[in-house]
């Protein structure tokens, strides 16, 4: 399976390898918000090797904290409240990744991505994953994998969805799905895109590039 | 009665001065402008790693070194020098004593000019013109031209020193490469503005005061500036900090009095008070508290903050304190939504701490931490 030994052209220190795929739907120069941006792994890479104007924001003190002490654009804030003062396309792409299961108003969210931003880079966890799906037949009992790890009354991930919740909320709101692919927890591609049903079946997370129409 | 205090004594102070004067929001043209001022540090070359650092209500440019009447240490000695956030090795920074202050730029102790510019023999005192956050930032812009600096790399200020910096990328977009404003707001809230008015309440009914002619005398209003600080002070710290600090503790005494401190609280506000007047003019405090609440950089742009910032390519660092009830975050949030409003680039922090207000100026690592960060990426991308 080719897709799966992907040659790895640079990893940034630190950055996960679904960052790095993310960094890769991002052209030189681009102005870019990441929502959820962690440490700034993603936005020091943007900066440094593609040039871009790479802002972030982070609800997590420590980890905000961290990234302005490294001289990254970040503020402490998160998505469901802040988003709505930034004004009409003042980027070219909106990042938000692992984070959307985990927000209050995810579609609002969504909407808000796309009115600030050209494009919006949205990745998540598949909630159709087949081992879920056996979990939740064969237990009764709410799934526990390594992607789920955990109990639902601890779980910030409020809003799970599948992939092709995902791709229906699209067509809903009317966001042209420009790009998308299916990664195992590792972040490397899985041979599934081709059918979101087989995807949605077999990817663990999903990374989809939408456009405004 | 306690007994009558002297007037503390004049010292010379750095300054620079400017014959052809300023000419004040309210109308008023005041000359000559001195501006006293503190430099640390080595301006290089290119002129370019130039920070002002502005100070607080009652601070001074004595920002990091001993103060000329109290033997001190400077209030930011914590973050400046070799190595520090504010990196001597690497910055040039200028602290100027604001506008209205006491410290040698003109104020209401300086010798009274006429519209000639003429002395008149007597201090300004109360005859002072009122002044705004925008004269203080203005005259300070004096002082970075004369030194022939175009672009200061940033200007950093805590509180009143926030207002200074926010007020500074609003007027001078081109000459700000960045702004810090530090545990501070766009505008002063009706409750701040109602306890600078307690304080200054407390002078103007000190019968040593008389009118704002105390220099006549050769006294000062030494009780009612006194309990200005006490009450002043009480706001720049937080209910856990003064648990902490003195809890219910009593001073020593077993027996209950009414005469004299009880409580080690109260004998701390007292000795605040006590050393302020030993250092601060009382018509300087009344003028530079009105210029904060006259403060409100959203009027200032047609009622709305973000058009103060259109346009600005001016970084912004944007830092408050979770127990701050001074300049509550909520306050630091405005800015920076505004701020995203106008489409900038800034990082904002909420630090959390115990310390109240006054944490701006205490050891607070993820601040310092902050803060450096911010400067020293600042000063990467212009190659400084």
């Amino acid at each position: 399976m080719p897709d799966t030994h992907h040659p790895i052209r640079y990893v940034a220190k630190n950055m996960r390898l679904d960052l790095r795929l993310i960094a890769e739907m991002i052209p030189r120069g681009a102005t870019v918000l990441d929502i959820g941006c962690g440490d700034g792994a993603l936005l020091a890479h943007l900066s440094a090797e593609k040039g871009a104007d790479a802002r972030g924001i982070e609800i997590d003190m420590a980890q905000a904290t961290q990234a302005v002490a490294a001289g990254l654009a970040v503020i402490q804030g998160d998505a469901d409240h802040d988003l709505a003062f930034y004004p009409d396309g003042a980027f070219d792409y909106v990042v938000l990744s692992r984070t959307l299961q985990a927000v209050e108003k995810p579609r609002e969210v969504l909407r808000q991505m796309l009115r600030i931003g050209r494009h919006a880079i949205v990745s998540f966890p598949n909630f159709g994953h087949w081992l879920l799906r056996w979990q939740l037949l064969s237990t009764g009992r709410m799934p526990m994998t390594h992607t789920w790890h955990r109990p639902w009354h601890e779980t910030p991930n409020i809003h799970p969805c599948t992939i092709r919740d995902f791709f229906d909320l699209c067509a809903l709101d009317g966001y042209a799905v420009e790009r998308w692919l299916a990664v195992d927890d590792q972040g490397l591609k899985t041979p599934w895109q081709r059918s979101p049903w087989l995807a949605n079946l077999f990817g663990e997370q999903a990374l989809f590039l939408l456009r405004r129409t | 009665m306690s007994a009558p205090v002297a007037p503390f004594p004049q010292v010379d102070h750095q300054r620079a001065l400017f014959p052809e004067g300023l000419a004040l929001d309210c109308g008023t043209m005041i000359a000559p402008l001195a501006v006293a001022y503190r430099t640390y540090g080595t301006l290089n070359a290119a002129r370019s790693n130039a920070v002002l650092v502005c100070h607080a209500l009652t601070g001074d440019q004595y920002m990091a070194e001993p103060h000329p009447l109290t033997g001190k240490s400077g209030w930011w000695d914590s973050i400046v020098g070799p190595g520090k956030p504010l990196d001597t090795d690497r910055y040039f920074l200028i602290c100027v004593n604001v506008l209205g202050g006491c410290m040698g730029s003109t104020g209401p102790q300086e010798e009274m000019t006429d519209a000639e510019g003429r002395g008149l023999g007597r201090p300004w005192g109360t005859d002072f013109p009122n002044i705004t956050i925008r004269d203080m930032v203005r005259a300070q812009k004096r002082l970075t031209d004369h030194l022939g600096i175009g672009r200061l790399l940033a200007v950093v200020g805590g509180s009143m020193g926030g207002m200074q910096a926010l007020e500074w990328a609003a007027t001078f977009p081109d000459a700000v490469y960045a702004a810090a404003p530090i545990a501070t707001a766009a505008y002063h809230s009706a409750q701040n503005i109602a306890f600078h008015e307690v304080g200054r309440a407390a002078i103007h009914s000190d019968p040593a005061w008389k009118g704002g002619r105390y220099w006549e005398d050769g006294r000062v209003p030494a009780q009612g500036l006194s309990v200005a600080r006490m009450v002043a002070h009480i706001t720049y710290l937080s209910e856990q900090a003064l648990t902490r600090k003195f809890g219910r503790r009593l001073r020593g005494a077993s027996a209950l009095t009414f005469l004299e401190d009880v409580f080690e609280v109260e004998s701390y506000l007292r000795h605040q008070g006590s050393t302020f007047v030993r250092r601060f003019d009382a018509n300087s405090y009344l003028t530079i508290t009105r210029a904060m609440d006259y403060f409100d950089l959203a009027q200032e742009h047609g009622g709305d903050l973000a058009s103060a910032f259109r346009g600005t390519k001016t970084r912004f660092f944007v830092a408050s304190f979770s127990s701050d009830w001074l300049f509550p975050t909520a306050e630091s949030r405005q800015i920076v939504r505004a701020l995203n409003a106008a489409a900038a680039n800034v990082s904002f922090v909420e630090v959390t701490s115990d310390k109240g207000h006054d944490a701006f100026l205490l050891d607070e690592p993820d601040f310092h931490r902050a803060l450096g960060g911010f400067l020293a990426g600042c000063a990467d991308r212009l190659g400084v």
